[in-house]
C-alpha cells in the first residue's frame, strides 16, 4: 500500500474529528497520505491536515452552495482519471456528505464501496476492513477483490486521532469542472440548532434516555442528570422519531457513535442499532425495569428498576453532594 | 407527477438473522416483509402525490423468488402499481449491483421524483439511493426530514450535524428520507382488498437488458473474508433496585472518579 487519499470534511472549527481519525489511520497503512477538501478556507485547514499527516490537499474549492456529493465525487474521479499519483484506497467519513461522495464516486468509477467500517488493517498487501454485525456481537472482515482504488466509508471513533507533527499540506487546486444535472441540488439556507454543554460525541459522560421515560417531559431528568455530571444528553432513536428530542441527540447506527468514560442508559432496551453506537464506552450503567433487556448484556452496572424512581433519587443524591 | 419509491423487502428483523455459510451473505430464504425504513418513503410519496394533480406512486423493488408480500403492503397503503426485479442471478448483489438493477427498473417508470430510505434495516449501506441518482444522471438530496414539491422543484430540510439545511433541487431528483419523517398510514381493509389486483410487473435481468455477469454474486468485487465473535464485555453486576439503586450508581461513579 503506497498511497491513501482521505476525504477531508470541515466544519466551523476546521477539519472534523473523524477526518483527523482517518488521516491518522491512513498514516499507519501507507507512507503517502493525501487529502481531498472543498470549501472556501482550504488554505487554512491545510495546516491542520498537514499536522495529521496529509502531504497534499486537493482543493475542489467553493461549491457555490451545491451539496458536496456530486461535485466532490466528480473532482475525485477527474483526479483519478488523470492517472498520476493514483491512490490504493480512498477513505471517506461516514457522515452525511461523506456518504454522498462515496455513493457518487462508486457509480462513477463503477467500483463497489465498503461501508460501516470500524477497523482497517493490511493483510497480504490488501486492505482488510472490519464491520460490526448483528449489533456488534460479531465482527466481519471484508476486502475488495476487483481493481483499486477501493472506496471505504469509515465510522466515527474507529481510530484515535494523533498528530504526526507534519508541516502544512501543499494545496493543489482540483476544481470539479462541469458537474451537469447531478450538481443542481443547492443549499439555500442553513439552520443551526442551539447547543449547550459538551458535545455528545466528545463528552466524558453521556446520559441517554429512551422510550422507558414514558413521556417527553421526563427527558428533563436526563438533561438535569447530564448537567450535574458535566456530560451530554443522548437518546435512543425511538424518542427521536417520536419527536421528543432533536435528531442531534441520537446515539446509534444512524446517530452518533459515542465512547465516553461512562454511558448511562435510562429506559433504553438496547436494540442492536443502539448498541453499535455506544458499546465502545469505557463503562456502561443501565437502568431498565425489565431484567431481560438486552442493554444489561453490555452493562457494567445494571439497575433493574423504574427510571421514575431511580433518576430523581440519583439527581437528589448528586445535588446533595455539591 | 410520477413518484417512484424504492421499497426493499427484507427478512423480518424480529426473527434472528443468519448468514449463509458459503457466501457469508444474509440468508433471505424465508418470507420477506416491507422494510420499515421504506414505509416512511411510501407515506411521503403518497402525501406528495396527493398534493400534485394527476400524480401516481409507483413502487420499485428487487427481491428473490418473485417476492411480493412487502409490495402488497405498500400497494395497500395506496401506491398504484409496482415493478419487481427478481432473478436468480441477483443473489449476492452488492450495493452497486443493486443500484444498477433498480436504476434500470426506475427508468421505465419515467420518474419525476424517486424516494428511498436513508438506509435499509438489513443492509444499511446507505449508498444505494445515491448510486441510483448517479446512474440516472440526477441530483440527490439525502437525509430529508421534510419534503415539499410543486411538481417541478423539491424543497427539502436536510439533516446536518448542527441542525438542518434548506435544499432546493430541480426534478427529476432522488430524495432519501429518514425514519419518522411522516407517520406511515395503516392499510385500510379496502386498501388491502384493492392491493390484491393492482399490477405488479415482474422483470428478469434479460427484460432489463442487464448482463448477469455484471451483477449479483458474479459481479461482486468484494468478499467477506471471515466472521468472528466480537470481544464481549465482561459480565457486569446486575442488581434489583430496592430503593438503593441510585446509591449504587453514585458509588460506581465515585469509584471511577467521575464525581
Ligand atoms: C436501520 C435502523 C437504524 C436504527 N438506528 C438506530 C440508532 O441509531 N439509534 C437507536 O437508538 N436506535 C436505532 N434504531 C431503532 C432500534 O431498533 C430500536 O427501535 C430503538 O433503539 C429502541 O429505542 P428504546 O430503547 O428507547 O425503546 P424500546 O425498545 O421501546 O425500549 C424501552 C425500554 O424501556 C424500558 N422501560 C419501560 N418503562 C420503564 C421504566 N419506567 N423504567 C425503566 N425502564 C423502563 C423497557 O423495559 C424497554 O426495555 C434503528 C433501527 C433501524 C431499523
Ligand atoms: N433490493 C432493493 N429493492 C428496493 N429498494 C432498495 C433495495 N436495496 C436498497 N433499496 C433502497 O435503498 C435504500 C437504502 O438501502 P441500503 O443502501 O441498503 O442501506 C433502501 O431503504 C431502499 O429504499
Amino acid at each position: 500500500m503506497e498511497r491513501i487519499w482521505v476525504l477531508a470534511e470541515s466544519g466551523e472549527q476546521g477539519p472534523t474529528a473523524l477526518t483527523l481519525e482517518l488521516l491518522t489511520a491512513a498514516r499507519s497503512l501507507a507512507p503517502t497520505v493525501e487529502a481531498v477538501a472543498w470549501g472556501t478556507d482550504t488554505a487554512q485547514v491545510a495546516a491542520t491536515l498537514g499536522e495529521y499527516g496529509a502531504a497534499k490537499v486537493y482543493d475542489v474549492g467553493d461549491l457555490g452552495g451545491a451539496l458536496p456529493g456530486a461535485p466532490v465525487a466528480t473532482a475525485i474521479a477527474a483526479l483519478l482519471g488523470a492517472g498520476d499519483g493514483v491512490p490504493d484506497a480512498v477513505l471517506l467519513p461516514a457522515s452525511y456528505d461523506g456518504r454522498d461522495v462515496a455513493g457518487r464516486l462508486s457509480a462513477k468509477l463503477d467500483r463497489p464501496v465498503l461501508t460501516n467500517i470500524t477497523g482497517l488493517s493490511a493483510r497480504d498487501g490488501a486492505l482488510l476492513t472490519e464491520h460490526p454485525i448483528f449489533g456488534g456481537t460479531k465482527i466481519a472482515h471484508a476486502r475488495f477483490t476487483g481493481e483499486g482504488p477501493g472506496i471505504y466509508v469509515v465510522r466515527a471513533k474507529s481510530f484515535a486521532a494523533e498528530p504526526s507533527g507534519g508541516g502544512p499540506a501543499e494545496v493543489v487546486a482540483a476544481p470539479a469542472g462541469d458537474v451537469g444535472k447531478t450538481g443542481s441540488a443547492k443549499i439555500v439556507a442553513r439552520h443551526v440548532e442551539a447547543a449547550t454543554g459538551p458535545k455528545l460525541d466528545e463528552a466524558p459522560v453521556v446520559v441517554s434516555g429512551g422510550r422507558g421515560l414514558g413521556a417527553p417531559e421526563n427527558y428533563a431528568l436526563i438533561e438535569e442528570l447530564a448537567g450535574l455530571l458535566r456530560g451530554a444528553a443522548g437518546a435512543s432513536r425511538a424518542i427521536v422519531d417520536a419527536g421528543w428530542v432533536p435528531y442531534s441527540h441520537q446515539v446509534g447506527q444512524t446517530g452518533k457513535t459515542v465512547k465516553p468514560t461512562v454511558y448511562l442508559a435510562c429506559g433504553i432496551s438496547g436494540a442492536t442499532q443502539h448498541l453499535v453506537g455506544m458499546k465502545g464506552s469505557k463503562h456502561i450503567v443501565a437502568i431498565n425495569k425489565d431484567a431481560e433487556a438486552p442493554i444489561f448484556s453490555v452493562a457494567d452496572l445494571g439497575i433493574v428498576g423504574d427510571v421514575h424512581k431511580v433518576l430523581p433519587a440519583l439527581i437528589e443524591a448528586l445535588k446533595s453532594r455539591s | 407527477m410520477h413518484v417512484v419509491v424504492c421499497v426493499k423487502q427484507i427478512p423480518d428483523p424480529a426473527a434472528p438473522a443468519a448468514l449463509k455459510p458459503d457466501t457469508r451473505t444474509l440468508d433471505r430464504s424465508g418470507k420477506l416483509i416491507l422494510d420499515d425504513s421504506d414505509s416512511y418513503g411510501v407515506e411521503m410519496a403518497l402525501q406528495l402525490a396527493g398534493n400534485v394533480e394527476g400524480s401516481e406512486v409507483i413502487l420499485v423493488s428487487m427481491a428473490p423468488g418473485g417476492e411480493t408480500s412487502g409490495l402488497r403492503t405498500a400497494l395497500a397503503m395506496g401506491a398504484s402499481k409496482a415493478i419487481l426485479v427478481s432473478d436468480d442471478a441477483l443473489a449476492g448483489s452488492d450495493a452497486l449491483s443493486t443500484a444498477k438493477v433498480l436504476a434500470a427498473a426506475i427508468r421505465r417508470a419515467e420518474p419525476d421524483l424517486v424516494i428511498a430510505a436513508t438506509e435499509s434495516t438489513d443492509g444499511y449501506t446507505g449508498t444505494v439511493p445515491v448510486q441510483i441518482a448517479e446512474l440516472l444522471d440526477m441530483p440527490s438530496v439525502t437525509f430529508a426530514k421534510r419534503v415539499t414539491t410543486d411538481g417541478s422543484t423539491v424543497t427539502v430540510e436536510r439533516q446536518t450535524e448542527a441542525g438542518y439545511d434548506d435544499v432546493e433541487s430541480p426534478m427529476p431528483v432522488v430524495v432519501t428520507v429518514t425514519a419518522g419523517v411522516v407517520e406511515p398510514r395503516y392499510p385500510s381493509f379496502k386498501g388491502i382488498m384493492a392491493a390484491k389486483t393492482k399490477p405488479v410487473d415482474v422483470l428478469s435481468l434479460a427484460d432489463l437488458g442487464l448482463d448477469p455477469a455484471q451483477v449479483g454474486g458474479a459481479g461482486a468485487r468484494q468478499e467477506m473474508v471471515d466472521v468472528a465473535d466480537a470481544e464481549s464485555r465482561g459480565a457486569g453486576e446486575i442488581v434489583v433496585d430496592d430503593g438503593d439503586g441510585a446509591q449504587r450508581i453514585v458509588a460506581f461513579l465515585e469509584q471511577l472518579k467521575v464525581i
